[in-house]
């Protein structure tokens, strides 16, 4: 007994050696462990959740999220911060699903989606601009931005509730990539602008780990001061930064209105803290130079899970943002004494 | 101090010209001792949490604490909730109110003494610190009454601070006052003060030279935490109920007043004195928009606008520019002037 005990001990010691490489080279492994472990709970305590449908479920709503959570990822990756996304993605979802309603109603989606990346994307190049020549720490300057896009919004664009949209949009929502009918007879869907996240995604990883664009933003979330001495041009790269997460905060507003089938200029603001939850889940440190999207994106799935199953397993939704919290909190003491060990 | 001389004369300048300004628009009725009470009243909660993240602005190294309004509705309703399961509020109204007094400021106390350690001790960045510790409050604040108002009435004690009159002042802007004037003697006069001004100035240098940095941060998280429970007194007094999610856009607000109080945010300057007047000027100027009739929506882009273009003052020294006299004694100072010629 004491003999295997002993064993256990030093296997154990000799295992978390390797484990503690692991985590300091790929710190998402812990999200990933953290999110099975959960899962594997739930899925005891109520074996409901590993019902198709609530499998489905957590796709969809995981798909505005991952793409706001990507946006906030590239910026934490240079070392910056925005919360001003959400409001961006209200502004141009809002102002344009007013514009095609009232201007142009027989516009094809593609353009609507277009029109919402190149939207999103102009006020995030505002964003990058401020921050690039203000020269303060982004929280601030997007704070101001986020109150400035969103009070914009509401007191010149409008803050009525749209329930009936354009067809066109309504029907995006609702087209199926594939349907099955699920034991008790309800038709479960998984939409088709499901893909767009995955496809987010993968542009994402590609620009991050196969373009020069990449390289300067891990760069430049390294230290800004080197980074400008190598050569790469500060502004350039800010601007490049903002402006990506505001087109994918912008396509992410677009989709949020298809999906909920009507448009709130209320909605999203106030969801940006539980975006920047998800990324530092992740595992990307919130002083740059660190992330995958890998971990993003499991960063999102883990916070999605932990809001729609708390319910499942008996815990008062009430519960939601004190266990999140808590999270980052653990999270982000793991992360640090972990490099520290280094 | 030379350059603080400038700040602050801009900063009464500001507020002298806002009260005309109000006083034109009006004809008068701005200046009404009603309606100068009204806005003296509604300051004291907004000001000391502006403090609190001036305070952690100073202290540099990315310093801010975005927990301040979290916390003070923490401190409200788990004080209400704690204190009302032994004394009802009806009964023994000043053993109610003293007990809700004390409760509300050791939980910010505690808060802030948490936000502290964790940044401190386990180095976390204070944005995520502060960010989680927020959402943390925040939810157990919902946990603790359900996601309710929790009713906290109006106990002879409580309801002086948050309606009564002391020689016409309201007796939360005289406590909020001497507040202000007690930090600003700590920082001045003792050698925390100092610390902190240097600690921020150059946090490496700190440490190379001896400072205590793990009890200037957790004490400098400590007074933000205890001027969040204190806010949280004077809101529960004003308002009758607590609620968790009350004043949602005063984070904002806060770091608005810091920053136009000329406090930078890379830390080591800042001064009470000019949070309080800038504080003032804000106050002036909500109650403006209010007198012109418009929304709160116009009002949240204002506040937008108004912190983007103090920081763009900040950055490009348009004051300098504008008045070439003072341009050695205000450099890289935020100066609230320019926004008048910018809008």
């Amino acid at each position: 007994m004491s003999t295997s005990r002993i064993d256990g001990l030093s296997e154990n010691t000799s295992r978390s050696f390797s484990f503690g490489d692991l985590v300091r080279r790929r710190p998402e492994t812990i999200t990933f462990m953290l999110l099975v472990a959960i899962c594997v709970i739930v899925a005891i305590v109520n074996p409901a959740f590993l019902q198709p449908s609530t499998l489905i479920d957590i796709g969809r709503a995981s798909v505005v999220m991952g793409l706001f959570a990507l946006g906030v990822f590239i910026i934490l990756a240079a070392g910056g911060i925005d919360v001003s996304f959400t409001a961006i993605a209200a502004f141009t979802m809002y102002s344009l699903t007013v514009l095609v309603l009232n201007n142009f109603p027989g516009m094809p989606m593609a353009v609507i989606m277009l029109i919402a990346v190149a939207g999103g994307a102009l006020l995030g190049v505002i964003n990058g601009l401020l921050v690039h020549h203000l020269k303060v720490p982004s929280l601030i300057v997007t704070i101001g931005t986020q109150y400035l896009f969103r009070g914009f919004l509401l007191s010149f664009i409008g803050t009525v509730w749209i329930m009936s949209l354009p067809p066109q949009m309504g029907a995006f929502g609702r087209m199926p990539l594939f349907q099955f009918e699920s034991a008790n007879g309800a038709l479960v869907t998984l939409p088709v602008y499901f893909l767009i996240l995955p496809l987010a995604a993968l542009v994402t990883w590609w620009i991050l780990n196969r373009t020069l664009m990449g390289r300067a933003i891990f760069a430049v979330g390294g230290d800004a001061n080197i980074a400008s001495r190598l050569g790469y041009n500060l502004r350039t790269v800010h601007v490049f930064l903002f402006g990506y997460a505001g087109a994918l905060a912008g396509l992410a507003g677009i989709i949020h209105v298809c999906a909920n089938r009507q448009a709130n200029p209320f909605d999203l603001v106030g969801t940006e803290i539980n975006v920047i939850a998800a990324v530092v889940l992740g595992g990307a440190r919130i002083t740059g130079g660190t992330g995958t999207v890998l971990g993003t994106i499991l960063g999102v799935l883990l916070i999605v899970v932990i809001n729609s199953v708390l319910v499942m397993v008996g815990i008062p939704s009430t519960w939601q943002r004190l266990v999140v919290g808590s999270f980052i909190l653990l999270a982000a003491a793991f992360f640090v004494t972990r490099q520290r060990k280094k | 101090m030379q350059k603080a001389g400038g700040q602050l004369v801009m900063l009464v300048a500001i507020n002298g010209l806002l009260l005309v300004l109000g006083a034109a628009i009006s004809g008068g009725s701005f200046l009404s001792l009603f309606n100068l009470q009204s806005m003296a009243s509604q300051l004291p909660e907004i000001g000391l949490l502006a403090i609190g993240v001036m305070l952690a602005m100073c202290a540099g190294n990315g310093g801010i604490d975005l927990s301040g309004i979290a916390l003070a509705n923490l401190s409200g309703v788990l004080s209400a909730v704690i204190v009302s399961a032994f004394i009802s509020s009806g009964e023994s109204e000043t053993a109610f109110s003293l007990a809700f007094i004390f409760g509300a400021l050791a939980i910010g106390f505690l808060g802030g003494v948490i936000n502290g350690l964790l940044i401190s001790k386990l180095n976390i960045t204070p944005i995520l610190c502060t960010l989680g510790t927020q959402m943390a409050f925040m939810g157990l604040a919902i946990v603790v009454s359900g996601g309710k108002a929790v009713m906290v009435g109006s106990p002879a004690l409580l309801s002086s601070i948050g309606n009564d009159m002391f020689l016409a002042v309201p007796i939360s802007f005289l406590l909020f006052v001497i507040v202000a004037g007690l930090i600003a003697a700590v920082l001045k006069f003792t050698p925390y003060g100092l610390w902190l001004m240097l600690m921020g100035t150059n946090p490496k240098a700190a440490v190379y030279a001896g400072f205590p940095k793990t009890g200037v941060l957790v004490a400098t998280y400590a007074i933000s935490g205890l001027l969040s429970g204190l806010a949280g007194i004077i809101i529960a007094a004003r308002n009758v109920n607590v609620k968790f999610d009350y004043g949602s856009s005063y984070l904002l607000i806060a770091i608005l007043i810091a920053v136009m109080a000329g406090v930078k945010p890379e830390g080591g300057y800042g001064r009470v004195v000019c949070v309080v007047l800038s504080a003032v000027a804000l106050q002036l100027m909500s109650s403006l928009l209010n007198f012109g009739g418009l929304s709160n929506f116009v009002r949240d882009f204002a506040w937008g606008l108004l912190l983007l273009t103090f920081l763009a003052v900040g950055r490009y020294d348009l004051t300098g520019f504008l008045f070439p006299g003072i341009r050695q004694t205000v450099s890289s100072v935020p100066v609230p002037h320019a926004p008048k010629q910018d809008n």
